[in-house]
């Protein structure tokens, strides 16, 4: 018995701000999941199942929120299930809920991701001191920029290409209705001059924290048949996990996030990923990962990833746009931002992607990743209905 | 559908305190356990999906720690639901279902020792209007048996009897932590007594699950998922009728538990199991269950909770996982042939899941 091919039919999305004082947690999720509705041309009835994800409970203070928040999802008499994998927790839901649709469990999915950071403090949520185990010394910033040196070491990049990818993420942005941050003065020099956090990521060059949900609503092929947009047809998605720490472990390109890219270019069909790709959407809390994840997803050699920044091809009208939504460099509601990737590689091949549009893309990736950079979730979504 | 079946159960003894076992070393014999039972490396499960709660570790992430337990190296396919393992069964069911894999392992594990798990379960209430009240999940509950009592649907014998029966099947249960003559003690909050609340413990279950041919290689007698099903209800307890669980019945329904099995003979009326399986930390939530169930049906001889449930045993977040995984141990091992196993989470029965497990 063959899957059943898996639509993206409706996205939503907040706009994404750094405090949502005017609405609940239950408000902040409805509203990206009615907008979802309303793209797919859907009611609440039209749903079979939810399925959500976020990052800590503790981010907000609510344990396993899915129970308070089944009213206001509309899933009351419907199944529901929570999802938690870390940062990578986004684009795991979104599988979860395709899964459903592939395996024809249920025909039409409601799936959503948020986080509501303003609710508590993000940094110090992931710094809670743990008897006998390595603290995260003051949240994810302070793990991830030695892996970031290991890099610069490694390949020999120049200092500035940090900057460039703030840069060109941050004006993406701009064009972008629903991203956080929208700052029109920004410039190269401003992100170069910014104050230095974690060495070597600076300031402008790290994620902000967000309050946003983002929600999809994926279908059969008798669903995407009715829907009044063009879909994004699932081609390929994989969740890989390896341990945090041990012996061996490539903190700068870990095996799990190629073993994970491998996995869906083989379902896709996609054998030269720089060349048949016309979009990515990868998950970049700090500017230095971009460079780094190229590498790693295989569409640059290793040691080369941070050549393709430098020369532009990562550009809005680049080669191989990165980020045309501004990335979670501009947006970071964390249990959201891989939800929001997968999302946005959707926007990007049913041409609904508006000001960042990417010209002609018929196939996107979307990516995700958590945790010590070892949770590993993407899927490859495009503008034709896979073969049979 | 594809047929898939659990195809080994394992779980730690259940104990009130494990404060010199981390969560890792809790979980890892069971999952070598496991393991064992089906021949099975670890390397050989296509899909490993758990079920655990950052809130009773209290800490972030801390699913990942137990990843280790697992040995996830090579990378593994995995996922993890902040949910009961029942729930993390049902993704890997469902990954199974799309053929993707061949096997899965499940696991869940939860310490409640190490905080106070009344107050730490009030943080799942609307964070808005209930929790900042702290009412707890005992406290809760009352309300459910009061409701119960007032709509003259048990009395406090009735529960002690519920309470007498699950901790005397426990007995012989070699990782049972309440079994016995337990007295009903005084009331904790009224009309519930320490007798009718679950013994507070840490502990940790996992299954493997496999699809068509491979589960009959890996064991004599898979426990067929026949059906499975999970339903949610509104969470504001004041638009619940909590004498009931339309949500449990619903998902029954769905995993196809009133119907009859080929080639039986029956009325339909109860549940078509000879055993059930059922979540019900508290006396009062039998009650509940069994009507919601129909297990009370004049023609009914389902055996319920043959194992004590989880009134002999209740490690959170892994008890849901424990009753499929005691179904499916009843009916390997030959004492059932067709069997309910039943899941719930948040206040008052919420969430709901049901299994319907069988042999050939």
């Amino acid at each position: 018995m063959s899957k059943e091919p898996v639509a993206v039919v409706g996205v939503g999305q907040t706009k994404h701000v750094a405090a949502r004082r005017d609405v609940s947690l239950a408000g902040l999720v409805r509203e990206a999941a009615r907008r979802a509705l309303d793209d797919a041309e859907l009611t609440w009835a039209d749903i079979d199942a939810v399925v959500i994800g976020k990052a800590p409970d503790f981010f907000e203070g609510v344990m396993m929120p899915e129970l308070y928040l089944a009213d206001a999802l509309g899933a009351v008499g419907k199944p529901m299930l929570r999802v938690h994998t870390a940062g990578s927790v986004g684009g795991s839901t979104a599988l979860v809920a395709a899964n459903l649709v592939a395996a024809r469990v249920h025909r039409t999915v409601l799936t959503l991701a948020f986080e509501k950071q303003s609710e508590s403090n993000a940094m110090w949520g992931l710094s809670l001191p743990i008897p006998f185990q390595q603290p995260l010394l003051a949240g994810a910033g302070g793990f991830f920029a030695p892996h970031v040196r290991a890099y610069m070491r490694r390949t020999g990049a120049p200092d500035s290409v940090g900057s460039l990818v703030a840069y060109k993420d941050r004006r993406n942005a701009l064009k972008n209705p629903c991203a956080h941050l929208h700052e029109h003065d920004i410039t190269l020099e401003k992100v170069q001059a910014s104050p230095m956090l974690w060495d070597p990521i600076r300031y402008s060059e790290t994620c902000p924290s967000s309050d946003g949900a983002c929600a999809m609503i994926l279908t059969d092929r008798t669903g995407a048949a009715r829907a009044p947009y063009p879909a994004a047809w699932v081609h390929g998605g994989a969740m890989r996990s390896e341990p945090t720490l041990f012996a061996g472990k490539d903190f700068v390109s870990p095996q799990a996030g190629k073993d994970c890219a491998a996995d869906v270019y083989r379902q896709a069909g996609i054998t030269a990923p720089r060349r048949q790709i016309d979009a990515v959407e990868m998950y970049v809390p700090f500017s230095w990962y971009e460079p780094m994840w190229l590498e790693n997803l295989g569409f640059a050699e290793e040691g080369e990833g941070w050549k393709l920044t430098e020369s532009g091809v990562t550009e809005l009208d680049g080669d191989l746009p990165v980020n045309p939504s501004g990335g979670v460099l501009s947006t970071n509601p964390i249990g959201a931002s891989g939800m929001i990737r997968f999302a946005e590689a959707a926007l990007q091949v049913r041409g609904r992607a508006g000001d960042h549009q990417v010209d002609g893309a018929r196939r996107a990736l979307g990516h995700a990743y958590g945790g010590g950079s070892q949770f590993f979730s993407m899927w490859l979504v495009g503008a034709d209905a896979p073969a049979a | 559908m594809r047929d898939v079946a659990v195809v080994a159960f394992g779980q730690s003894d259940h104990v009130r305190d494990s404060a010199e076992t981390s969560e890792v070393e809790m979980l890892m014999p069971v999952l070598h356990d496991v393991l064992a039972q089906t021949g099975l490396a670890a390397r050989d499960i296509d899909f490993t999906c758990s079920g655990s709660s950052d809130y009773l570790a209290g800490r972030a992430f801390s699913f990942t720690m137990a990843l280790d337990g697992v040995g996830a190296w090579p990378p593994i396919s995995e996922s993890h639901v902040e949910m009961d393992g029942a729930w993390a069964l049902y993704e890997a069911w469902v990954k199974l279902l799309t053929g993707e894999a061949e096997t899965a392992l499940v696991y869940s594990y939860g310490k409640s020792s190490p905080g106070s798990v009344r107050d730490v379960l009030t943080r799942q209430l609307d964070p808005y209007y209930v929790a900042p009240l702290w009412p707890d999940a005992v406290a809760l509950a009352a309300l459910q048996a009061q409701a119960l009592i007032d709509a003259g649907l048990t009395d406090p014998q009735a529960l002690a009897e519920i309470a007498a029966r699950s901790r005397a099947a426990a007995v012989t249960h070699p990782h049972a932590q309440l079994r016995g003559e337990v007295p009903m003690g005084e009331p904790l909050v009224a009309p519930l007594r320490t007798g009718d609340c679950p013994p507070i413990g840490d502990g940790a279950a996992a299954v493997v699950l496999a699809a068509g041919d491979t589960a009959r290689r890996l064991t004599d007698r898979p426990a067929w998922i026949r059906g499975l099903d999970h339903r949610i209800e509104a969470h504001a307890l004041g638009v619940r009728d909590l004498t009931d669980s339309p949500s449990t019945r619903l998902a029954a329904e769905r995993a196809g538990a009133f119907e009859l099995p080929p080639g039986h003979q029956g009325t339909g009326g109860a549940p078509m199991v000879d055993t059930a399986e059922l979540h019900a930390p508290f006396t009062s939530q039998e009650v509940v269950l069994r009507r919601a169930l129909r297990l009370d049906a004049p023609d009914s001889t389902v055996c319920v909770n043959p194992s004590g449930g989880a009134l002999a045993a209740n490690p959170v977040m892994a008890t849901g996982l424990i009753r499929i995984g005691e179904a499916a141990a009843r009916i390997q091992r030959g004492a059932s042939d067709r069997a309910l196993a039943h899941a719930t989470s948040g206040p008052c029965l919420q969430h709901n899941l049901v299994a319907v497990l069988e042999g050939e």
